[in-house]
């Protein structure tokens, strides 16, 4: 068997006296589609800072294909293919949705290639990226003119443009509608058969079933379950973080 | 437009305007106009760091200081050589050429801008304004208590008797000078917009955590601009001592420059390197006309005024009222089409 793409040993994280992370393992192989699951509060998003890199774990290390991610930058684990989208939508503001895309491909697609892009490669590339979550029309709009799915959509479009390994969409679906939610899951398994490893964190119980091959469930800070994902939400220890005693 | 059509199309142009005023023979339009062109170096310079990064720099005058400073101290090099050391090597120390004084202003502000990033590279918004407030205390202290260069006496910087250029006198020189300083300035703000740099930059103002997350390496970039843009400054303020002939610390840090470096890319528009421009000719020429018809104190009052007005009436300077007006247009005209497609 091949090492996985992504291993999480041992990780811990606190904020003063509480405990965000309590000793996480997690492995996520190539290729995979992993739903990550866990009530409020249970440390998703934190585990998603540390893996990449907008905060820094205390202990234990995050080791990705094979690179340890201890000390590296957010900006230096994304150039090594870890992308991830952000729970609340963050665009840049003062640029177009098309600029919006542009950014990661002169940042870190130039990062691996050696010469720089011609401005119709880049064109095409922007065009191509927008054209997988269907927002081409929109290309030359700004951010503020886009609707929540839309503005979604570009959040996932940006950390597809960067070409990575390993895609982290945490909670791209919130608040959307039932047609909405089905659009970005059905949009993640299309990314996911192009060969690229998603992690997806999410509340929306249907679409994390519908979606991942294996499921992992965080509660307060520890992994209490993980594996396929029929056996995992019948786990009495599942049910009881969920629904209480 | 490349870059390099754009730098020797505005050359051109700034030698035509140069000749043109020599044409009216009025030494004082140049001892005016050199304030103009000083500024609109300082408010591009404000605009690389402030208006592209978002990074608000109250400490501007201290980076200005640092150039005028910098020529000050070269000029003393050659008495205090004659002192203390041997005739051989005090013969080799001359007073640089102005030219060169800028470039070595540039690289000590420069340095300055380097340092001050360094320091204050977690520091956001108003902590980041703050700081450079007290970088320009703590540099003016230093000044002041600073013997070489005068202390808070201040210093005289004789002016040669003739210009290097032949056919010009010594202030339609300075006047030169900073008309080049200008072109390389512009055209700078301008590449720096249109490249990978400028993209960078506009991300670390509209959201860092999504530039990180992007693979844009955001420290670095904030570094390059604290350095460009303290450089600038520098730049504007080296040949400042030749042009006022007493350098005294309150005059290089005077609040004038600060206030002036924001304001005046606020109220031209800080998003394009228009903006800065638009902003120090109008401010610019507003206080030289109110310093010689009302006084001199009347001008920082008029910059306050406009600021105010242009804050609460118009928050994105000139080119976003222009940006408003005729972006309006477009879109009525936008919506009459689809209203004609639907009609038909």
């Amino acid at each position: 068997m091949t090492a996985p793409l992504l291993k999480i040993d041992n990780v811990g994280k606190r904020f003063g006296g509480f405990v965000a992370l309590d000793g996480i393992n997690l492995e996520v192989a190539r290729g995979e589609r992993l739903g990550l699951i866990g009530p409020n509060g249970s440390g998703k998003s934190t585990l998603v800072n540390c893996m990449s890199g907008t905060l820094h774990n205390e202990t234990g290390t995050v080791t990705f294909d094979g690179h340890p991610m201890n000390g590296l930058l957010a900006h230096q684990r994304t150039h090594l293919g870890l992308a991830r989208s952000f729970q609340l939508p963050r665009p840049f503001h003062s640029l177009s949705v098309a600029e919006n895309i542009r950014v990661p491909l002169l940042y870190t697609v130039r990062q691996r290639r050696d010469v720089p892009h011609t401005r119709e490669e880049l064109e095409h590339r922007c065009h191509e990226v927008l054209g997988l979550v269907g927002l081409e029309h929109k290309a030359r709009k700004q951010p503020k003119d886009l609707t929540q799915v839309e503005m979604r959509k570009l959040e996932l479009a940006r950390a597809m443009a960067a070409e990575p390994k390993l895609l982290i969409a945490d909670e791209a679906m919130a608040g959307l509608s039932e047609s909405e939610v089905k659009d970005i899951v059905a949009l993640l398994i299309a990314l996911n058969e192009r060969g690229i490893t998603i992690i997806l964190i999410e509340h929306i119980m249907t679409a994390v079933m519908s979606f991942s091959q294996r499921l992992a469930v965080l509660v307060s800070g520890r992994k209490i379950a993980d594996g396929d994902p029929q056996d995992v939400i019948r786990d009495p220890e599942v049910e009881r973080a969920y629904l209480g005693q | 437009m490349r870059t390099w059509q754009f730098f020797l199309v505005s050359l051109v142009i700034a030698l035509a305007g140069f000749m043109g005023a020599r044409l009216l023979q009025n030494d004082y339009l140049f001892f005016a106009g050199y304030v103009v062109l000083q500024f609109i170096v300082l408010a591009t310079a404000w605009n690389i760091l402030g208006g592209y990064c978002g990074y608000v720099n109250f400490g501007s005058a201290a980076f200005f200081a640092m150039g005028a400073y910098t020529t000050v101290v070269m000029t003393k090099l050659p008495a205090f050589a004659n002192r203390h050391f041997p005739e051989e090597i005090a013969a080799l120390v001359g007073i640089p050429p102005i030219p060169v004084l800028i470039l070595l202003g540039g690289v000590i502000a420069g340095l300055v801008g380097l340092g001050t990033g360094y320091l204050t590279l977690r520091l956001r918004g108003v902590f980041f304004a703050i700081a450079t407030l007290a970088l320009a205390v703590v540099l003016q202290t230093l000044i002041v208590n600073w013997d070489f260069v005068g202390g808070s006496r201040g210093a005289y910087v004789i002016r040669p008797a003739t210009a290097p250029l032949f056919g010009i006198n010594y202030i339609e020189y300075l006047f030169l000078v900073m008309l080049v300083l200008v072109v390389v300035a512009l055209t700078t703000a301008r590449a720096i917009e249109r490249s990978r740099l400028g993209y960078g930059f506009a991300t670390i103002r509209d959201d860092e955590l999504a530039a990180e997350a992007s693979g844009v390496p955001t420290l670095k970039l904030k570094l390059v601009a604290t350095t460009l843009s303290g450089a600038f400054m520098g730049m504007a303020g080296a040949p400042f001592p030749y042009y006022i002939g007493f350098l005294e610390p309150s005059s290089a840090f005077g609040l004038a420059y600060a206030v002036n470096a924001i304001a005046m890319p606020m109220i031209g528009g800080t998003t394009s390197w228009v903006g800065p421009l638009l902003g120090a000719v109008l401010l610019g020429t507003l206080q030289q006309l109110a310093t010689v018809t009302i006084s001199s104190a009347v001008s920082l009052l008029l910059v306050g005024l406009l600021l105010v007005f242009f804050v609460i009436i118009a928050p994105n300077g000139l080119l976003g009222l222009w940006h408003d007006y005729f972006g309006r247009k477009h879109k009525t005209e936008d919506e009459s089409k689809t209203a004609a497609v639907k009609t038909s």
